[in-house]
């Protein structure tokens, strides 16, 4: 809930039409401009990704410098739609949690840009590649920026756009097309929940910018606001790959490595996040669906990370680690008040780290001719030194040693969740010691241990415009945590958008500390014994454990979606195809036929006698006289 | 004399005719049959001339007769035709529009 | 004829009785003859049953007090209209016949149903329609001195527009029916010369046929005649006799007979045998 004045954008502030419009022209520029821009497309996307970070950078300064009631603005464009009550005009509302996002997504995107630029060097639609992902920064900006929900649901579509574009930005390949459409009609289900809590909220309120909504929730019936809150749960589903609907992440890994870095690790998942804690002001009033909440949180906390642990893709397992820090995020956004600010500081730090962990896969598929399979790495720490030590980092970050970043969020978390919730602390706890299993696993197995690679695979280190923007990363990933907690507060930041409650756990602060990092060294030490101790096989064993057959094939995610959703599917479609053909084309020509016989039946009164021809007449002449009769009788 | 007696007659020759043109095939005779069919036509108008007083009547039964005799003219001209080219008089040969 | 339908006409408006009689007589006899013309097979048989109808119904108009128009019946209907049809049956073929066989099914009932109907019909819409007893034409005729004068002043006062449409009516009618009878030579008509040279181009010379007996002894029907040149004429002999083979064998001695008399050397004497008795052979010298 906002406890401060909304202001018209004035100054600096009225440069906010530029973080969206800066990227979008370059967008435009080189979708439209076509082949003529492809020697300098890459470049002119970059410069316009880094412009846009440029004025958010401008403007989170002048907003620092204002006083915390004083940090909203919105800029006006254009009214969109005005039909009746129907109100929906183009602004773009600043404050604190938008700013952070878009300091996020601007500066981890333009570092992504200028990866790429090494990353997509040899390949000839480079050029596409960086228009796509300057529509993609485009979209998210809307999305952060806009100020009501039906604006926000257009840079939602946007992103889902750029996400469908960019995996299957190597169309030729089937398995990449096929990848796309699935992230795509997976997005769908969950957009759906988005446009009717959009319907709901007019319905109710009348309008659906963020204001009226806040401000009518406290009116509105509690079934009403938990229906509200399940939809945009659904929607956050779609988005951010939580269960149910996470079987598009996976396929999503088709895509170039940073798409997978920048949308499926650091921003396009998150929006869900986003999505969920600025509804705060529904969420607050509905207890049943904060519990959704938590729920999907956990299950797919547990979920991503079991999967992670089973997986020998690389960018597979990596993305299992994605889903599963989602599910810290969204189980954190489920705590209420409690939690909101930390699901935002978790997502900045994931963003770090994340995104550097998969620009360090990058650089190893880049220097592995694009091999992807872990068990044929190995021992490759001395032959890319710097892709192993920002590697590292990120590795230390994600499962939250200290001073690295996701040690605090993480832990802000689990103490959160501890103090609510049993089940939701218990999952957290569990979640870290697996993270810490998975994310060892990984290591050893790529960078320690023999050479498995057989062939001509001569790994090298990656260039420089491909490893700077990693050690941009990786230093983010190491400090971000520290600096957001002890150089400037996050809490203190955000609070004016979400509020926030303090969190005392009932085992006291510093002993849960102490308990997630003992979690943490088991699952680090299960890890070694496991993969580093031994030998890891170059071929993946097949008499496992049923858990770990089950991993492999994402916890039957598959499957599931298959049984209940695409067989079923099929067969209505079946039945419709079958009752189109014989019933309604059956009854269509079955009276075209009728019409036929009966015509040809009839027929036969054209005997061309004229005997029968005056027979007729004379028939028709009594018929007349007859009906003159009854008339005038 | 009732007067009515001669509409009666007139209904009579007009039905037989009728009948005639229906029933017969040689297109002559049915022709035949029509012009007792106007003649019916012309029995009855003379008939309500005579019982209204008026010459009306009359002079329509004369128009009709002259009509009718022009009629057959051009009518069996035809039949004479049709004779030449299809060498048959009977009505049930000209069947063409037959489906 | 005229002095019958003046007479008529004088009864009918004497007395009601004659009016009765005359249409009790002149009605059974038009519905008979109509009858006649359906059911006739022959085409000229239905044309002159017609004629009795026509005839009936003219007597019945001039009772009608419609003289006028009971002479044009006789004289345009009954004499030219009829004729016409006659003429054109005779063209057609005068022997032309229908079959009693109705080869559209359904067709004969149904016409006589249906045309019951019409006629039903007819009589419940009109056969009652004359109230009171009729009027008469006495004061109409009176007053222009006669049928025929108030009959020409209505055709030639109110009706002369109809009148002058049915005049050209007429001249179309003759105009349509030259042009559809008339025929169209192609070739000049042959003369009877051409013909019968044509005749004789083809099918070669022919004269009448031999009468069996001719240039023979005997004159019965199975002895062959014979050609001048001493042959047998075989088709002096009827034909199916020709076709049994049963020709009296020629006489010889009269063979050679004839032969001389043909080369002149001889002439022909009547020979005394019973059986030409009766019919000489004296033809003569040829």
């Amino acid at each position: 809930m906002t406890t401060e004045v909304v202001q018209a954008a004035s100054g600096v502030f009225s440069l906010a039409w530029l973080l969206v419009a800066l990227p979008l022209f370059g967008a435009a520029v080189l979708l439209l401009g076509g082949r003529r821009t492809n020697a300098w497309g890459h470049l002119f996307a970059v410069l316009m990704s880094a412009s846009a970070f440029v004025v958010g950078f401008i403007i989170f300064l002048s907003m620092l410098g204002k006083p915390a009631e004083e940090r909203t603005y919105d800029q006006h464009i254009y009214d969109w739609i005005i039909v009746g009550k129907f109100q929906i005009p183009v602004t773009f509302h600043l404050d604190q949690l938008s700013i952070t996002f878009v300091l996020l997504i601007t500066f981890v995107g333009s570092l992504i840009h200028i990866y790429s630029i090494g990353y997509m060097a040899h390949d000839p639609d480079r050029r596409r590649f960086f228009g796509y992902l300057n529509l993609f920064v485009a979209s998210m900006l809307l999305l952060v920026l806009a100020n009501n929900y039906l604006l926000l649901y257009v840079g939602w579509e946007g992103v889902g756009l750029a996400s469908y574009l960019l995996i299957g930005f190597w169309y030729a390949r089937p398995a990449a097309a096929v990848a796309a459409k699935k992230a795509f009609v997976v997005n769908r289900v969950g957009d759906m929940g988005l446009s009717i809590a959009i319907m709901i909220m007019f319905v109710t309120f009348g309008s659906v910018t963020f204001g009226a909504v806040d401000a009518g929730v406290g009116q509105a019936d509690s079934t009403t606001v938990t229906w509200l809150g399940l939809a945009l749960l659904l929607a956050a589903c779609g988005k951010s790959a939580q269960v149910p609907l996470q079987s598009w992440l996976f396929d999503a890994m088709e895509g170039p490595t940073p798409v997978s870095a920048l949308i499926h690790a650091a921003t396009m998942v998150t929006a869900g996040v986003y999505l969920i804690v600025r509804s705060s002001a529904i969420f607050d009033l509905s207890t049943t669906a904060r519990n959704f909440v938590i729920g999907v949180g956990l299950v797919s906390l547990l979920f991503g990370a079991i999967i992670g642990c089973a997986r020998d893709d690389i960018k597979k397992a990596l993305a299992g680690s994605t889903m599963s820090q989602i599910g810290y995020m969204v189980l954190a956004a489920g705590l209420g008040p409690a939690g909101y600010i930390f699901a935002i500081f978790q997502l900045v730090t994931h963003g770090f780290f994340k995104a550097d962990l998969f620009l360090g896969a990058g650089s190893v598929l880049h220097g592995m001719k694009d091999r992807q399979d872990m068990r044929r790495y190995g021992a490759l720490r001395a032959l890319m030194v710097i892709t192993f030590v920002t590697f590292i980092a990120g590795y230390l970050a994600i499962i939250g040693v200290p001073p690295f970043s996701a040690f605090y969020s993480k832990d802000d978390i689990v103490r959160a969740a501890v103090t609510q919730n049993w089940f939701a602390g218990a999952a957290t706890l569990i979640g870290a010691g697996i993270t810490a299993f998975y994310m060892t696993r990984m290591v050893i197995m790529t960078f320690y241990g023999k050479a498995r690679w057989e062939g001509d695979e001569h790994p090298h280190e990656s260039p420089f415009v491909m490893t700077i923007p990693m050690m941009v990363l990786a230093i983010g990933a190491a400090v971000s945590g520290f600096a957001l907690v002890n150089i400037g507060s996050i809490v203190s930041w955000l609070e004016p958008v979400t509020g926030f409650v303090e969190s005392d756990p009932p085992i006291g602060d510093a002993l849960l500390k102490v308990i997630t990092l003992a979690l943490v060294a088991i699952g680090v030490g299960i890890a070694v014994a496991q993969y580093g101790r031994r030998e890891v096989p170059a071929v993946a064993p097949t008499a496992v454990s049923p858990l770990t057959k089950a991993a492999r094939v994402d916890l039957y995610g598959d499957a599931f979606n298959e049984a209940v959703f695409m067989r079923p599917g099929q067969y209505l479609t079946r039945v419709l195809v079958f009752f189109d053909n014989k019933i309604i084309d059956g009854a269509v020509n079955g009276s075209a036929a009728l019409i036929g016989g009966l015509s040809g039946r009839w027929r036969r009164w054209q005997t061309g006698y004229v005997r029968t021809y005056a027979l007729s007449m004379v028939g028709g002449v009594c018929l007349v006289i007859a009906v003159l009769l009854l008339v005038r009788l | 004399m009732d007067p009515n007696a001669y509409v009666l007659l007139s209904a009579i020759l007009f039905t037989i005719g009728s009948v005639g043109v229906l029933v017969r095939r040689n297109a002559i005779v049915m022709f035949m049959c029509v012009e007792v069919m106007l003649n019916a036509a012309n029995l009855a108008f003379v008939s309500f001339a005579h019982a209204n007083g008026n010459l009306d009547g009359q002079a329509i039964a004369f128009f009709v007769m002259v009509v009718a005799a022009s009629e057959v003219v051009v009518g069996l001209a035809i039949i004479m035709t049709i004779f030449r080219t299809r060498r048959s008089a009977s009505v049930d040969e000209e069947n063409l529009l037959k489906y | 004829m005229s002095v019958v339908a003046a007479a008529a006409a004088q009864a009918a408006q004497d007395s009601s009785w004659a009016q009765t009689v005359i249409f009790w007589v002149c009605a059974p006899l038009s519905v008979l003859g109509a009858l006649g013309m359906v059911v006739s097979r022959k085409a000229v048989h239905s044309a002159l049953w017609v004629a009795v109808t026509m005839i009936n119904l003219a007597i019945l108009y001039v009772a009608l007090q419609a003289p006028f128009l009971g002479m044009v019946q006789v004289i345009v209907y009954t004499g030219a209209v009829m004729m016409l049809f006659l003429f054109v049956l005779m063209i057609v073929g005068v022997d032309s016949s229908d079959s009693l066989v109705e080869t559209i099914k359904g067709q004969r009932w149904l016409a006589i149903v249906l045309s019951l109907g019409v006629g039903v019909a007819l009589i419940a819409a009109e056969g009652n329609s004359i109230v009171g007893p009729a009027v008469g034409l006495d004061a109409v005729n009176a007053a222009d001195g006669g049928n025929v004068q108030a009959l020409a002043r209505l055709m030639f006062g109110r009706y002369v527009l109809a009148f002058e449409v049915t005049s050209a009516l007429l001249i179309s009618a003759a105009l349509g029916a030259m042009i559809l009878a008339h025929r169209e030579l192609h070739t000049p008509r042959s003369t009877q010369a051409e013909l019968s040279d044509s005749r004789f181009r083809l099918e070669g010379p022919k004269g009448p046929r031999l009468v069996p007996g001719v240039y023979a002894r005997h004159n019965a029907v199975d002895t062959p005649a014979l050609l001048p040149d001493g042959s047998i004429a075989i088709d002096s002999v009827p034909g199916p006799m020709q076709a049994r083979g049963a020709l009296r064998p020629v006489d010889e001695p009269a063979l050679d007979e004839v032969v001389e008399v043909f080369e002149g050397h001889a002439v022909l004497t009547a020979p005394v045998t019973p059986e030409s008795s009766g019919d000489s052979d004296g033809e003569g010298e040829n």
